[in-house]
């Protein structure tokens, strides 16, 4: 396989853009879909502090390798959740990364945060492990931005990840979640700091072969609590989907954002955000989400 | 030729080579767009012929759980 650009050898075929590119030439064409997700959707500009949430794996650790690389104000910020020897690993390549490169990573951890580890913390709170850490981290993300003062939350949400996300909101006609849906979400209210998804244009599979390319040595095993996610299942299913059609899950998610979102946009009802009595995060109720998780396991949280 | 796919759980496969990375791939029942094919430190296309000493991973990159 030769490489679409200069003829030599290739690495990373990509049959939905009907090409093949060398090591340079992949670095070049990932670069340009960064930079044209990040200027389609003005997620931010040169001179803005960007905090990255990374966890060690390849999404996260590429996407701030790419953004340290393109020159902008990129610090990482790792969440330490307390699962046993996978959190240790993923900790130490992250601290790896941060100290090859010479960048600032700030680190908080759930057990010195709330008392416990993100399992136990789980089953005091009665949640699904998912879906009581997506609140620790969510809460977390947003608070160290605020007390750092960044300007934006990047995470590292890829191509795959965004259209598993919309097949299962379809399939669920999550009306709600279907109006949010965005690769960047602006700071509606106060105390809340806008995210931005600037890998959304490219596949787990290019991201995987960026990190590999670039010596990026990422955390390969999963979470253990992600075991039976249906995500995975989807994103199984999109991908031979993807076989049958190259370019069918970029296809799906874009053409959503530019056809199907702006209707599901318009029918949204206005809810009221307010700041969270407890906290100050906005909140539609007196108390936030996290702060009720936080009374129920009997953790103070930190103001 | 020894093929190794490190997770879920890490397996070790023996096949008979050469081989190409595509049949390889239909084999062990994994899609091309959902893995990476890893020798040397380097990346192997589907097109490409592994020999029969060679070792290689074939790494999912698929990620699952709320990221
Ligand atoms: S898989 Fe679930 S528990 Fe593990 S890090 Fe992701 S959200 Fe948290
Ligand atoms: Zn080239
Ligand atoms: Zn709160």
């Amino acid at each position: 396989m030769k490489c679409t650009k200069c003829g030599g050898k290739a690495v990373v075929p990509i049959k939905r853009h009907n090409a093949a590119f060398c090591a340079e030439h992949f670095f070049e064409y990932f670069e340009n879909q960064v930079e044209r997700a990040i200027k389609e959707h003005r997620m931010f500009r040169r001179g803005d502090k960007i905090l990255v949430a990374v966890s060690g794996g390849k999404d996260s650790l590429a996407v701030w390798d790419v953004l340290l690389r393109m020159g902008y104000e990129a610090h990482g910020l790792y969440i330490d959740l307390g699962i046993g020897e996978y959190s240790q690993r993923s900790k130490e390549k992250v601290l790896k990364f941060a100290e090859q490169r010479g960048a600032t990573l700030r680190v908080v951890s759930i057990e010195e945060e709330f008392g416990l580890g993100t399992p136990e913390f789980a089953r005091k709170a009665g949640r699904p492990a998912c879906s009581a850490c997506g609140l620790n981290k969510r809460y977390l993300f947003n608070r160290e931005a605020l007390r750092g003062g960044y300007d934006v939350i990047v995470t590292g949400h890829n191509l795959d990840d965004e259209a598993a996300t919309l097949l299962g909101n379809i399939l669920n006609w999550n009306v709600g979640y279907l109006a949010r849906q965005s690769p960047v979400l602006e700071a509606t209210a106060p105390n809340l700091v806008k995210k931005a998804k600037p890998l959304y244009r490219l596949t787990e599979r290019e991201i995987a072969s960026y990190c590999v390319l670039r010596g990026i040595d990422y955390i390969v095993e999963e979470c253990p609590m992600a075991k039976g996610a249906k995500s995975i299942e989807y994103k199984y299913l999109l991908n031979q989907l993807e076989e049958l059609s190259p370019g069918a899950k970029a296809r799906f998610f874009f053409g959503f954002l530019e056809k199907g979102r702006p209707h599901f946009e318009a029918e949204q009802e206005k809810v009221e955000v307010r700041p969270c009595q407890v906290c100050g995060q906005p909140t539609t109720a007196e108390v936030c989400a996290h702060c009720r998780m936080l009374q129920r396991v009997g953790a103070a949280a930190a103001p | 030729m020894k093929v190794t796919v490190p997770i879920p759980v890490k397996k070790v496969y023996e096949m008979k080579g050469p081989k190409r990375v595509q049949e390889i791939l239909k084999e062990l029942g994994l899609p091309y767009e959902s893995v990476i094919v890893i020798y040397q430190q380097d990346l192997l296309t589907p097109d490409a012929v592994v020999p029969d000493d060679a070792e290689i991973e074939v790494r999912p990159a698929i990620s699952g759980g709320e990221a």
